[in-house]
């Protein structure tokens, strides 16, 4: 498991951006509005980070039960 | 081993095309009511954002324009572009001046207004843009809307390219009015709108 894991904040305009830069396929936009981690497929490389448009993704650290 | 790319991938070249023919003959801007109703049908017939998210071509043109031409700061937008009170706000500004765009062509139709050769840039500046009008067939109304239309197009296209340099490629997505309609009618399809969504 990564030390690191996306973590996609409340203001998501559902742009999908970060669906489709993702190394892993790990986010999905959910119906339309909100773009939703996997969290067994991130790795935390942050690209999405980078890449969001709205800037409402961190990048933070994994907690053991995650 | 390349992967080819998709046929959607290639949408970008929409935008430039659609601005170019614009300049040649102004009717062509009806095209654009393809970017206000292929959107509105897709999120209400179930399939989300994914105009937004696969074929939006003026997304895709930012994202060319700012990662593969460098051109954008990569700076996170200020906070308030995101907000619901802004992105709400733009929308309802944009569909009010929508609205007294086809209202100035109704007018033009009906005959009680002349029509007016020019293209209104960011709602305020009239630029003459008679040379891209030849005249037509149908009511003066058909190329009033069509002077309306393009000056919203070209309104937006310029928005989003400052927003592009100043900003992240797509950060025009994040103020888009057709990306916060679709996904308002995502969420009242869903059945309300999450509370911890305000700010």
């Amino acid at each position: 498991m990564s030390k690191y894991i996306a973590v996609v904040g409340k203001r998501c305009v559902a742009c999908g951006v970060c669906m489709n830069v993702c190394p892993k396929h790990a986010i999905k936009v959910e119906n339309g509005i909100k773009a939703v981690v996997d969290k067994s497929l991130c790795i935390g490389c942050g690209i999405c980070v980078k890449m969001c448009p709205a800037g409402i993704i961190d990048k933070a650290e994994r907690r053991n039960h995650e | 081993m390349n992967k080819k790319k998709p046929w959607y991938d290639y949408l970008w070249i929409y935008t430039p095309v659609y601005l170019c023919l614009g300049m040649f003959n102004i009717l062509f801007a009806w095209l654009g009511m393809i970017e206000f109703i292929v959107p509105l049908m897709i999120s209400i017939f179930g399939g989300g954002k994914l105009f937004c998210n696969r074929y939006c071509g003026r997304g895709q043109l930012f994202d060319l324009l700012g990662n593969k031409l460098k051109l954008s700061r990569h700076q996170a937008p200020p906070k308030f572009l995101t907000s619901l009170w802004f992105r709400y706000g733009f929308l309802t500004f944009f569909m009010t001046m929508f609205i007294l765009m086809i209202l100035s062509s109704v007018q033009v139709f009906s005959g009680t207004q002349n029509l007016k050769e020019v293209v209104t840039i960011l709602w305020t500046f009239k630029v003459p843009w008679q040379f891209a009008y030849h005249g037509t067939n149908y009511s003066m109304g058909i190329a009033q809307f069509a002077f309306g239309m393009y000056s919203i197009m070209l309104t937006s296209s310029l928005l989003g390219f400052i927003t592009m340099l100043l900003y992240k490629p797509r950060s025009w997505c994040v103020y888009c009015p057709m990306g916060t309609m679709t996904q308002t009618i995502c969420k009242l399809k869903k059945g309300g709108t999450s509370h911890g969504d305000a700010s």
